[in-house]
């Protein structure tokens, strides 16, 4: 290979990476600054964090947010599973066309326009703004994020096992937890936390869909936010932050391990 | 029996997803759509006319009787919304545009690392894209302000005397679409610069073409669907975008998803912000049937 190609990969990987973690790396070091200043720093402190756990508001908010993330993003999976498998397993059907596109265009729908018609919806059948509606609306637009991880799998899954349970006369049922399922369960998962982590980030499809005493997280920071920049918004950030990498971390190694016992397994079934 | 119960199952599969997105993704449309025909009052809900199915036919065609364009002759009439349309649209191009510039190098440098620290660096492109969108875009107000850590930077460096003046302009904006967009765009070139034979490159350059020419007639083409499919996720979102020109933009910046917000929760003007929404939704049309396509091909073509 072209060696002056690969010092400007290697460039270009430093001064894009660099970009994409500086401002969160400032981030999380200027939460722990003694100073009011974001910007100008006075030594190391913890004292962000403390008055970030005694603010009510903020506990209540984190409270709402992770309610209604564990229950948009386990139902967004069962959904968006069934979106998949629709897509991929039944190629004709009435109003195919029609069904996908209500599966792609939510992918980059701008969030105001999501936003304003679930609300219009709502308001229209007569539903009493809450935790419910915010959660409803969470649910939609997150499972079409868990069917398109999903259909990605499903499309390289090779369908003879399935045909094989079915003609030892398993039902289409127990073929699909015993065989279909465990095949496609990595992906399930990484849906179930693409549906978690986008719940608990979203601030406009919430503010619009959400009522009184149901104040999420992200709303909280907002309107916090337009009140000026404090170290208490860089500690709740830092902490949501440290949620996120931890889950991906363990996520990633779980995964390791699973490639190496594959690997080990291989390894064992050639030798014998 | 077999058969029975398989094509019950299939019904199922099929229409719980299906009706679900009917309801909360199809049918608000429609809601949106009629709401931008009414006129605003001071009601609960803050329009008229609404239609009451229990009212009986007549009271239902009066009230449809009263429906009216005015909220779209308000849109044409007033230049603010045509130059909030138009600089949505322009913003979002050109932040496409750079993202691309940003994003293209680091694509292609993942996609010609070395096999063993590729996964790697696939998961730091990602992690980002894990942490909050609000939060990513929160970072940048401390970099940009005045008295922030940029210009102090820049300061120290004598690159400068006096601070730039960069948070609440357009300039602010870019950067932060740029920013909280870049993982959109790097994973799908990188899936389709991974996938490229590199032989042919190879080729090329025994033949004596310059690697840069390489590049341009080769690589560059190949990975075309991977930056049409980016651009796409970049730029639809990008115009209708409210959070980054909110934190980040200023006066000046005039986007039309602000635009929106502001005549909905502002004004608590329904009608007129569905209005806004049925306009900006056609102008999004052609782009989101054409990536709905092109995401509808890769599938197909992986099977």
């Amino acid at each position: 290979m072209n060696t002056t190609w690969s010092r400007f990969n290697i460039v270009s990987l430093v001064i894009g990476f660099a970009f994409l973690y500086l401002p969160i790396v400032l981030l999380v070091v200027f939460s722990f600054n003694e100073s009011r200043l974001v910007t100008v720093w006075a030594g190391f402190s913890t004292k962000w964090y403390v008055s970030l756990f005694n603010n009510k508001s903020f506990i209540d908010a984190a409270w709402v947010t992770i309610r209604v993330g564990l229950i948009s993003a386990t139902c967004a999976t069962i959904l968006g599973t069934l979106g998949a498998l629709a897509l991929t397993r039944y190629t004709r059907f009435r109003g195919r066309m029609l069904f996908s596109a209500m599966i792609y265009a939510p992918l980059v729908m701008p969030e105001v326009i999501t936003g304003l018609s679930l609300l219009l919806l709502f308001v229209a059948i007569g539903f009493d703004r809450g935790i419910w509606t915010v959660t409803l609306a969470h649910i939609t637009f997150t499972m079409c994020f868990v069917a398109v991880v999903v259909q990605s799998r499903l499309v390289t899954f090779d369908r003879s096992l399935e045909e094989a349970a079915m003609d030892l006369g398993a039902t289409p049922v127990t073929t699909f937890f015993k065989v279909t399922l465990p095949v496609i369960l990595p992906a399930v998962v990484s849906g179930w936390m693409l549906a978690f982590t986008l719940s608990l980030d979203d601030l406009v499809i919430s503010s619009f869909t959400s009522g009184p005493g149901a104040t999420t997280l992200p709303m909280r920071i907002y309107s916090q936010v337009r009140l000026g920049v404090t170290p208490e918004i860089n500690a709740a950030c830092t902490i949501l932050i440290a949620i996120v990498a931890v889950g991906v971390v363990i996520a990633s190694i779980a995964n390791k391990r699973r490639e190496v016992q594959k690997a080990r397994d291989e390894q064992a079934a050639a030798r014998h | 029996m077999q058969k029975l119960i398989a094509s019950v199952v299939s019904r199922l599969v099929i229409s719980v997803p299906y009706l679900w997105m009917v309801i909360f993704f199809l049918i608000p449309f429609i809601i949106v759509f009629k709401i931008s025909l009414s006129q605003v009052t001071m009601a609960i809900p803050p329009y008229t006319p609404t239609i009451d199915v229990a009212a009986g036919w007549q009271a239902m065609v009066n009230s449809i009787s009263q429906f009216s364009w005015d909220n779209y002759a308000f849109l044409a009439s007033d230049p603010l919304y045509y130059k909030a349309y138009l600089s949505s649209v322009v913003i979002a191009g050109i932040s496409t545009f750079l993202t691309l510039l940003v994003g293209y190098p680091i694509a292609y440098g993942m996609a010609r690392a070395p096999a063993t620290v590729r996964s790697t660096l696939l998961m730091l492109v990602i992690l980002p894209f894990w942490t909050s969108f609000l939060i990513r875009v929160y970072a940048w107000i401390g970099i940009l302000k005045p008295e922030g850590l940029l210009n102090q930077f820049l300061i120290w460096a004598n690159v400068i005397d006096t601070p730039l003046n960069i948070l609440n302009t357009n300039t602010a904006v870019l950067i932060g679409i740029v920013y909280s967009y870049l993982p959109f765009l790097v994973l799908p070139i990188y899936s389709t610069l991974e996938k490229m034979d590199y032989s042919l490159v190879e080729a090329a350059e025994d033949l004596g073409c310059p690697p840069i020419t390489a590049f341009w007639k080769i690589t560059f083409p190949l990975s075309m669907p991977g930056v049409v499919a980016g651009c796409f996720l970049v730029f639809i979102p990008a115009v209708g975008e409210f959070v980054i020109p909110d934190l980040l933009g200023g006066s000046e910046t005039l986007m039309i998803g602000k635009t929106l917000w502001n005549e909905f929760s502002a004004n608590r003007d329904w009608p007129l912000s569905s209005a806004v929404a049925v306009v900006l939704l056609a102008l999004l049309v052609v782009p989101i049937v054409l990536f709905q396509r092109a995401e509808a091909k890769a599938q197909e073509s992986e099977k």
